[in-house]
């Protein structure tokens, strides 16, 4: 009995237990519920890196300008700007009435502020070289002079100038970063470094963090200060995290989620069949690449080989038969789509498909490897189904045209981007890119002989003067040909293959509007509302 | 008893230091670090964050300054999470897997048991065989396996119950995390309560119990289910360790704010300190559990004597 005794109270205890929990805020009934597939690692938006943190924080804060729903750059906290006939002076006149989310003022100073604390090494801001055209910046970056030296003032609490460095036409898209977004001094001055938790954190954007559950849930609510939040549609808007896509995906068909972040690789086709019109695809500014390592055999001082095993990839096949999501096959390293650029195409890319693996077997053989002596080779992947089929492909139309034979080497995330930087063990890599802002600069800049993001280590003086030139050319039109040129003098040296161009996957339901499909796949939630119950 | 326990309790704390300096080691040894990222950082910036979190510093020295922090309560902050500190996100999350694993554990023991007994009772029925056929089946399908399932049965298809943690609050939200948790364990336990209970209601107390014309009820009750326990109450131990790594799963399916998701994600993150605190947790936890198990073992068998 005395058993039976302690097992019955066990089981009131955890009932108890159960039912005493504080619960979380659902928010009200119409809240906007989205899909986030990490959690934010900071909302401090000086130290965040991750994508998710950034699609949040567009939500909370606001830059001097911003994005429409979709994709145009549109004026935010500035109402309107001048720029100097050298390109080299920016003055934002912000709007009137700007307020944080607890009613102080937001003035130019903060922006200034804001922009003090990204380059300040104390900081060890994550895109601290994000603003290195502004004059100074580079310089306080590294610790060599003071921050009040930065380029950036605030003649009045409603102007703020910019000086670069520089000319650097795609600037004004910077300024939509999150890093640049002003901060609010007060808060900092009380809660230092931890200024960006619930209950603690002012923020200036639509939005304003009203909860915050690690691993779980960010919840938001509508902030009553900002200029324009007659036009805020939505009141509350929940980010669930949800590392699995397909956990995701149920949630989105039990009708708990508006808008998922992606659509499961393996769903994929019967999403496409089942929700039709609530599926969007859309090009995104990412590529998708194999890299060869530059610094080692077989692939130093081997450009047969490399342009042969570029040849040997059917980039249709792959996108169409093994990726196949919409993905668009990639001949450049510049996605289509990117503002003011045409990219320049791989040689090989008119060619039919038997003329270029003949022009492939030839190259091999020019390099020196045969049937008899074919190359063996290592691919390096960090763990990824999709990445895993890729690798596959690659693999047996590497063999079937050439007959090299690869050995697909799957790693564990960080094992695979150490193995990366270092450059000692890997030989081929998947890897790939996200362009931080609309220009061919965020594409083109990390092939720079000592760029970090380098990962082939790629070293060309002719490519890096080109790059120089059209860093300091202020006409567009001759700074567009010179990027062209540069990309297409890198191409020809085959550091990378490029495979496909991602694009983004969103399901959203029916009862959204105002969404629109962009290249940077931002969707700020004031431009979303919900359909008028009634309407048709 | 008292003495047991407390020698017990000491004994502990060698265990745990092991465990840590491990855990140190290994974390530190994999490679990457808690700042490295496909966006790599510029070499001065990520200089400036390893000095400003003491990375920098030779790793006898980080062990030193984490123990000693560790013995004056301060887990350090969280290096992936960083506007929190380990302590404060363990405290977020920990009680809501200690409540989801609680739920899991005495559902598992009263359906486990009640379903072994009946099984051992019948034994050779239909009603057996149905028991060790689920019970086969509960144990061979794996957690991430069963939960999609019960999701799309439940949540999708007849929408009782919210698909995720964050859907909804209050109690609906439990059951699918805790029957996803509880499901293997109920399997288990019913397996080894039929066992034990068959071998029990073999003995010669349990058929003088009979002869003196006690019902079958009375006989389970009284006399057979307490040593049949026994060997259940020794499983609680792994089970808690199953519930716990089975959590890591169940929270990331359907969303809990948890810790074992929180693991996970330190893991790939490199967030040491996280890590390190979470390693810690786990581990007083089991240790504690072994102890209260053989404890309670005193308790059910008399014959069982501590010294």
């Amino acid at each position: 009995m005395k058993t039976l005794r302690i097992l019955g109270l066990c089981l009131v205890f955890a009932g108890l237990y159960a039912c005493g929990e504080a619960d979380e805020p659902a928010g009200p009934p119409d809240t906007l519920q989205r899909g986030l597939p990490t959690d934010a690692e900071t909302l401090d938006h000086h130290k965040a890196r991750s994508l998710q943190a950034a699609d949040v924080l567009r939500d909370l804060g606001e830059g001097l300008v911003g994005y429409s729903a979709t994709g145009e750059l549109i004026p935010a906290a500035a109402e309107s700007w001048e720029v100097s006939d050298d390109g080299l002076r920016y003055t934002f006149h912000l709007r009137d009435g700007l307020r944080w989310s607890n009613g102080d003022p937001v003035v130019a100073d903060h922006f200034v502020a804001g922009m003090r604390r990204l380059v300040d090494p104390e900081t060890a801001a994550v895109y601290v070289d994000l603003l290195s055209g502004i004059e100074n910046a580079a310089a306080i970056s590294a610790g060599d002079i003071p921050v009040s030296m930065l380029g950036v003032e605030a003649p009045d609490d409603r102007t703020l100038v910019i000086r670069l460095a520089q000319p650097a036409p795609y600037f004004i898209n910077l300024l939509s970063n999150p890093s640049t977004f002003p901060i609010h001094p007060p808060s900092i001055a009380e809660h230092g470094d931890r200024f960006a938790r619930p209950g603690r954190l002012v923020s200036n954007g639509a939005y304003k963090l009203a909860a915050w559950v690690p691993g779980s849930l960010i919840a938001l609510t509508r902030n009553e200060h900002y200029w324009n939040n007659a036009a805020t549609a939505i009141d509350a808007v929940n980010y669930h995290v949800l590392v699995q896509d397909t956990a995701e995906l149920n949630r989105y068909r039990a009708g708990e989620l508006h808008i998922t972040s992606t659509v499961p690789p393996d769903a994929f086709a019967q999403v496409r069949n089942q929700y039709g019109n609530e599926l969007h695809v859309s090009p995104q500014l990412n590529i998708y690449y194999y890299g060869f390592n530059l610094t080692k055999p077989p692939f130093k001082d081997n450009l047969a080989l490399r342009q042969a095993l570029s040849m040997a990839v059917d980039r249709e096949e792959l996108v169409e038969d093994v990726v196949g999501r919409g993905e668009p096959p990639a001949y450049s390293w510049v996605p289509p789509g990117i503002n003011n650029y045409d990219p320049p195409r791989l040689s090989f890319s008119s060619l039919s498909k038997n003329d270029r693996e003949q022009r492939a077997r030839h190259l091999y053989r020019q390099a020196g490897y045969s049937e008899d002596n074919p190359l063996r080779v290592q691919i390096r992947f960090n763990t990824n189904a999709t990445h895993k089929k890729v690798a596959v492909a690659i693999q047996s139309m590497w063999l079937d045209v050439l007959g090299v034979e690869a050995e697909l080497i799957n790693e564990e995330s960080q094992v695979w981007l150490a193995n990366m930087r270092e450059a000692e063990v890997t030989q081929v890599f998947r890897a790939s890119w996200v362009g931080d802002y609309n220009d061919a600069h965020t594409f083109l800049s990390i092939l720079q002989s000592g760029n970090g993001m380098n990962m082939p280590r790629y070293e060309n003086e002719d490519y890096d003067e080109l790059m120089e030139l059209a860093a300091a050319q202020s006409d567009p039109k001759q700074r567009r040909l010179l990027l062209e040129e540069a990309e297409r003098k890198m191409l020809s040296d085959h550091p990378v293959i490029p495979l496909y161009f991602y694009v983004s996957k969103h399901l959203v339901k029916p009862e959204i509007e105002g969404w629109g499909d962009n290249v940077l796949d931002y969707h700020y939630s004031q431009h979303l509302s919900f359909k008028a119950a009634g309407g048709d | 008893m008292l003495r047991y326990t407390l020698l017990r309790i000491l004994g502990a704390i060698p265990t745990l230091l092991l465990v840590i300096a491990l855990a140190f080691l290994m974390v530190h040894a994999a490679p990457g670090g808690p700042f490295s990222n496909e966006r790599v950082l510029p070499e001065h910036v990520e200089e400036k964050i390893e000095k400003k979190y003491r990375l920098d510093e030779p790793l006898p020295k980080q062990f030193i300054r984490y123990v000693s922090g560790l013995v004056q309560g301060d887990l350090g902050p969280s290096y992936g999470y960083r506007d929190y500190d380990v302590d404060e996100l363990i405290a977020e999350t920990f009680p809501r897997s200690l409540r989801i694993g609680a739920l899991a554990i005495t559902l598992a023991l009263l359906l486990g048991m009640a379903a072994g007994t009946v099984a051992a009772l019948r034994q050779g029925s239909w009603l057996d065989k149905f028991v060790m056929g689920f019970s086969m089946t509960g144990l061979s399908i794996p957690v991430f396996v069963v939960a999609p399932v019960l999701v799309l049965l439940f949540a999708v298809k007849l929408h009782w119950l919210p698909a995720g943690w964050t859907s909804q609050t209050g109690i609906s939200r439990y059951v699918l995390p805790v029957i996803t948790l509880a499901l293997p364990q109920i399997a288990y336990i019913a397996r080894l309560t039929r066992a034990s209970m068959i071998d029990v209601l073999g003995r010669d107390f349990v058929r003088t119990a009979r002869a003196q014309g006690l019902g079958t009820a009375t006989v389970v009750r009284v006399h057979a289910l307490r040593p049949a326990m026994l060997p259940v109450l020794s499983y609680l131990g792994p089970a808690v360790a199953a519930v716990l790594t089975g959590s890591v799963v169940v929270e990331e399916i359907f969303g809990i704010s948890g810790m074992g998701q929180l693991f996970v994600r330190g893991a790939s993150n490199r967030d040491y300190t996280l890590v390190l605190g979470i390693v810690i947790t786990y581990a007083t936890l089991i240790i504690a559990l072994n102890l209260i198990v053989d404890i309670l073992y005193g308790i059910i068998d008399p014959r069982v004597r501590y010294r």
